[in-house]
């Protein structure tokens, strides 16, 4: 049995409001709120990146799982922020968390979705036989533009599991669904994305969400009844809420992971917060559809089984205190946590 | 630049500090020769700590302010350490853990150096 292990998470303390940007681009705070279902996002502080972050992450998998970390034969971060454009995250946080030098690494790249892709590899290398434990992150400090719609949702965060076997969370099954989709992309030496505005939803996200879903559980026989949650990613909260419904899935089973609401989107890091939260109540035998998206466009689907391992295991603290542990900054601060004013 | 910072990725990155088998001193960062035992010195290498207290510290408010803290570790470690925190939030015996941050960056095409800091506990 090939599944979650352990699993760890990190989210900055610092947030801003939806108010305080709208204030300074001169539009209404209760409109966006309403329209994104988002009302703070998460801010990284000054010395934090995306590698600081998966380090963090891995850290608290580790610890809660106990595992030796020169054990761990692969580390894959995943990010759409890795601090250098060439220089892989995954070394550094291999050397933070004692992962010695025999273990398979790089960084992984898809936009929102580049976590996911790291835990299907990691799995595949688990059930190979090629490795004993693999570490997939997914990290992020997603950059808007000053005044783009994206400004309101971009945060930061990152989530961290390690798969192997005598899991708490089995991986009963994964699907992925890609298509050559440009909703959203970042051309090279540019420092913010671009996107196609309504364009994002429904070739894009809906699309590879809904069929990605359909195709795990037309594949692998699962009906949405016979999932106790879902975690759809969250680019926003109206859209997996949307697609929750589009699939058949009822709001008690998402509400528990819908994190974006209170700390924004966090890009490879969304689901997996998400997932995170989720594992954080979930009972042996319950079921949960994870289905992240990443611009591009493709989503990964998984059903994920809890385990009675997890009953023997810490999963303190949970993701909705950390949400709680929070520091409120303003616009002029915000600039500065993203290096887009410089003394 | 690049060799010097390096060097010391080990010991920045994680507590990674001496211990001395003779007279039980530990150090960090860490040391080949125990300053106690001298020639008698049984020294290795050992991960120390991730928590402790602040039993001293000092503001740096050239440019952005900083905090500089004596930390000693649950094992009596004394080490000194940046604390990334408001520097409003700082005083004497509060508990403090190890937190993995970004040191600077040697320019904008330079590399960029991680490292231990602390962090409130709480």
């Amino acid at each position: 049995m090939t599944g979650i292990v352990s699993y760890g998470s990190y989210i900055p303390k610092f947030r801003i409001r939806v108010e305080e940007i709208a204030r300074v681009w001169g539009e209404d705070a209760e409109k966006i709120k309403g329209g994104l279902g988002v009302y703070e996002k998460s801010v990284p502080g000054m010395d934090e990146d995306a590698a600081t972050i998966a380090v963090e992450a891995a850290r608290e998998a580790i610890s809660r799982s106990k595992i030796d970390p020169s054990e761990i034969g692969a580390v894959f971060v995943g990010s759409e922020s890795h601090p250098y454009a060439v220089k892989p995250t995954a070394t550094i946080v291999g050397e933070a968390i004692g992962a010695g030098n025999d273990y398979f690494s790089a960084d992984l790249e898809f936009a929102c979705k580049a976590g996911t892709a790291g835990m299907q590899i990691c799995y595949a290398m688990v059930k190979s036989g090629m490795i004993k434990y693999g570490l997939a992150i997914g990290a992020d400090t997603s950059q808007a533009r000053p005044g783009d719609a994206l400004e309101y949702a971009a945060a930061a965060g990152g989530a961290a599991f390690i798969i192997g076997n005598d899991p708490i969370a089995e991986i009963e099954a994964t699907y992925s669904y890609t298509s050559d989709t440009p909703d959203f992309w970042r051309r090279d030496l540019q420092p913010y994305p671009s996107h196609g505005g309504r364009f994002t939803g429904l070739p894009a996200y809906f699309r590879h969400v809904i069929s990605a879903a359909k195709g795990l559980m037309e594949k692998h026989e699962f009906k949405p009844e016979d999932f106790d949650y879902a975690v759809f990613h969250m680019p926003n909260a109206k859209f997996p809420i949307r697609a929750a419904k589009m699939l058949g899935f009822s709001i008690e089973q998402i509400n528990q992971g819908l994190v974006v609401r209170a700390i924004g989107n966090t890009y490879s890091g969304s689901s997996l917060l998400g997932l995170c939260a989720t594992l954080d109540i979930a009972e042996p035998d319950e079921r949960i559809l994870l289905v992240s998206f990443g611009s591009g466009a493709g989503s990964d689907a998984f059903a994920i089984r809890v385990t009675d391992r997890i009953e023997n295991y810490s999963r303190e603290p949970a993701v909705w205190d950390k949400i709680e542990r929070k520091v409120y900054v303003d616009y002029a601060i915000y600039l500065k946590h993203r290096r887009k004013i410089k003394a | 630049m690049v060799p010097r910072f390096w060097r010391k990725i080990k010991y920045r990155y994680d507590l990674k500090g001496s211990y001395c088998e003779n007279c039980g001193n530990y150090h960090y960062p860490p040391r080949n020769f125990c300053p106690v035992c001298r020639r008698r010195g049984r020294v290795k290498e050992v991960r120390l700590p991730d928590e402790g207290r602040v039993l001293s510290y000092t503001i740096i408010r050239e440019g952005e302010p900083c905090v500089v803290a004596l930390i000693e570790l649950d094992n009596g470690t004394r080490i000194i350490s940046q604390l990334s925190c408001d520097p409003s939030e700082v005083e004497t015996g509060m508990r403090v853990r190890k937190a993995f941050r970004r040191y600077g960056e040697d320019g904008e095409e330079g590399i960029i150096n991680y490292g231990t800091k602390f962090v409130p506990a709480n």
